[in-house]
């Protein structure tokens, strides 16, 4: 094996430059891929949303854009089933915007919500949809207060989408950045993983597994505003609400924009049994999995401990940890100690986290 | 959680690792073929090769069923799919798999009603729920998989369900094993068994590795503590100048295989003359079909295809790849024109491949990850 060593070093230097080649689209058509959160997700802003609209505000492809002292976002939602376990499309579209202008490190202020209707979508979905946006927009103090409503024939469109975008008011001086990790930082994550994209799973009904999950879709407005406050202006350097793609698409997004490695330790990573018994049995591995109200910190080492404490003291960041460190090499990568006590990459995935057969 | 952590100790896998090298003779080397994809997905998900000593190289093996797959037999499914009111269903790895022309998830893009299952038996519910489309169930895996296809044309007989047919691609991994044993470019030490495969096979059918060719097979479970102790196994009988087939899977594999599953198969497929794999070109009798019996959830005579063949791409070596020739970074187009993004031979693509399983989780220096995963 030894004599290879050098060998392999050069290939695997080739790959590394193949990797950093400009993205560009391949296909002609869009398939569930491009959707999925993963390499084609990336390759697709980047080919296709990025070529053309690039501009400084863009170009970070932060969870949001910040102008002056505002943050500002928009979100998508076209989840099946509109209704799961923990919630439904309506608080999610609420949550996921207040979180992404969070991630921003921006107080959340003001929503927009756009419909698009099915023919023959029942009144009563709607107005359940309605208040359950309603109460998420209270809990997380925005107002929602402009909207629209688009109906399409039926056939369509799957029920309902909803589109939110949101604007939030920065407050502090820090500003947060994908690519301010630092070689020493720790890396936080604020709960156990991955509740949200099991229950949805399991909430289609393919799948004969009962388990009693429940989605984690909630707003984290206030924790970010405890994490903020409670370190000093800079010593937070980035947060990421892992959404599609999991904790392994934020922690490549972070490595590869902080030019820096980011080493994770599994058996720290929290991840309730249940996801984790439902991950075995189909294959997919947690840390890809969807999560609606957990983020990513990377703090300093320094105030490592204050922020745990402050997120401790927030009902949603009980059970967090520090699950790794950033390091200077290789760039661009997420290593993680396996459990079993042997290392490996965690890639972006390609697509969906699909079950393995066998 | 319960039967599944005490096969991931870090500090019984760590005493097992001192053992093993104990065991490696002085200035010899080992090559062990892990022959099954699951293994090779479990050596780099939890980084089993991290505890072996360097004189142990581990090379994998053909058993991915995904990854054999010719690219015809990918144009002849889409073909299908194409074909008025079909709705073709499969499991989740196959829809990236690339055919001549494109894989399932292009032709989906392009209109076909091609849907994902978790088992043959959703495939004959969509059926049941669509009377007036004809469902086909794109068939793959090797005898692990085959029972549970040849269990749902039995159903779909018994619940005379008859718009549902299977394009049947079942391999049988013994003809497999016999080819790269005969294949001259290869030196191996020892075999990991397959473990799932055996479930339905038994271990019988691998006694003529140990008497015909002197190659040990430990028959191993795909949990990271299971494969460590199939090396040790391995390198125990070659210590011992021994050279049997061992079942360290015994908790869930019986010597004698399940005779029920065999049946099945038996009763509802037969051998094919001969069957092209990809990139190992085509072995006789390695391949199974629907019978003349069941003729009527047989989709290749349900539905004309073209039965055309493909060659692999010339820059591809998946071949060598499968047959452990070449490790997946030997490969001309590893990692540059063949990512798994966008995959030109079939081990880019499943996770269980060789080149998609080093690709995404070995893809570095062990040196420099040893130095980055430091304390």
């Amino acid at each position: 094996m030894t004599g290879d060593t050098g060998l392999e070093e050069q290939v695997l230097e080739r790959i590394e430059r193949a990797r950093r080649r400009k993205a560009r689209v391949r296909e002609e058509y869009i398939t569930l891929a491009h959707g999925a959160g993963g390499k084609a997700t990336h390759t697709l802003i980047e080919g296709v949303f990025l070529e053309s609209f690039r501009n400084a505000l863009l170009e970070p492809l932060e969870d949001g854009a910040v102008i002056d002292e505002m943050a500002f976002t928009t979100d998508s939602f076209v989840v099946t089933p509109l209704f799961f376990p923990g919630g439904d499309i309506g608080d999610l579209a609420v949550n996921g915007t207040v979180n992404d202008l969070a991630m921003c490190g921006a107080r959340p202020r003001y929503l927009s919500a756009g419909f698009i209707l099915e023919e023959g979508f029942p009144l009563a979905h709607l107005r359940r949809i309605t208040a359950s946006m309603a109460a998420a927009a209270k809990a997380a103090d925005v107002q929602i207060v402009t909207g629209d409503t688009k109906v399409v024939e039926r056939g369509k469109a799957d029920g309902c989408y909803v589109v939110t975008a949101g604007v939030g008011t920065l407050d502090r001086p820090t500003r947060l950045s994908a690519a301010a990790a630092r070689p020493g930082d720790a890396v936080i994550v604020s709960g156990p993983i991955g509740e949200h994209g099991i229950t949805i799973m399991l909430a289609r009904g393919e799948l004969d597994i009962q388990a009693d999950l429940t989605s984690d879709t909630a707003p984290l407005n206030e924790l970010t505003a405890r994490l903020l406050d409670a370190c000093d202006d800079g010593e937070v350097r980035c947060l990421r609400d892992a959404t599609r793609g999991g904790v392994a698409t934020v922690l490549n997004e972070i490595a590869e924009a902080s030019k820096a490695a980011i080493v994770v330790n599994e058996d720290i990573i929290p991840v309730r049994p249940d996801v984790r018994g439902a991950c075995e049995l189909l294959g997919i591995d947690p840390l890809y999995v969807a999560c609606e109200g957990r983020m990513v910190a990377i703090v300093s080492q320094a105030s490592a401990e204050t922020a745990l404490t402050a997120l401790h003291s927030h009902p949603l960041g009980r059970e967090a940890a520090v699950v790794g460190r950033v390091n200077d090499d290789p760039p661009g990568l997420v290593l993680l100690k396996t459990a079993f006590g042997g290392t490996r990459i965690v890639d972006l995935l390609v697509g969906d986290p699909l079950p393995r057969i066998c | 959680m319960r039967f599944v952590d005490e096969y991931r100790d870090a500090d019984t896998a760590r005493a097992l690792a001192a053992r093993i090298t104990a065991l490696c003779e002085p200035g010899r080397s080992y090559k062990f073929m892990e022959v099954c994809g699951g293994h090779t997905h479990t050596i780099y998900k939890h980084g089993i090769e991290d505890y072996l000593p360097e004189a142990v190289t581990l090379v994998h093996g053909p058993g991915c069923p995904v990854c054999v797959i010719p690219m015809g037999r990918v144009d002849d499914a889409i073909h299908i799919a194409a074909q008025p009111d079909v709705i073709m269903t499969s499991f989740g790895d196959m829809m990236r798999v690339p055919g001549g022309k494109g894989s399932f998830l292009d032709a989906k893009a392009r209109g076909a009603d091609i849907r994902m299952v978790y088992s043959p038996l959703d495939a004959l519910k969509i059926a049941k729920q669509n009377p007036s489309k004809r469902v086909v169930f794109m068939a793959i895996g090797f005898e692990t998989t085959a029972p549970s296809t040849a269990m749902t044309v039995l159903r779909a007989k018994a619940d005379g369900v008859d718009n549902f047919s299977v394009f049947c691609n079942h391999v049988t991994i013994i003809p497999a094993i016999k080819a790269i044993l005969d294949s001259p470019d290869l030196r191996l030490d020892a075999f990991i068994g397959p473990g799932h495969v055996s479930t339905v096979i038994g271990c019988r059918p691998y006694r003529f590795i140990a008497r015909d060719y002197g190659k040990p097979i430990v028959v191993a479970g795909f949990e990271p503590l299971d494969v460590l102790q199939s090396v040790h196994q391995i390198l125990t009988q070659l210590a011992q100048r021994r050279c049997e087939v061992e079942n360290q899977y015994a908790r869930v594999v019986p010597w004698d295989g399940n005779p029920k599953a065999l049946a099945a198969i038996n009763e509802v497929m037969e051998l094919r003359p001969h069957f092209e794999w990809r990139g190992l070109g085509f072995i006789s009798q390695s391949a199974l079909r629907v019978s003349a019996k069941y003729a009527r959830y047989d989709a290749e005579r349900i539905f004309q295809i073209p039965g055309g063949r493909v060659a692999d791409p010339t820059s591809c070596q998946c071949g060598e790849v499968l047959k452990g020739v070449l490790k997946p970074w030997e490969c001309k187009v590893f990692g540059t024109a063949c990512t798994p993004e966008t995959p030109i031979g079939t081990c880019m693509v499943s996770s269980e491949g060789a080149c998609a399983a080093y690709y995404n989780f070995g893809r570095f220096s062990r040196e420099r990850v040893k130095e980055a995963t430091r304390q």
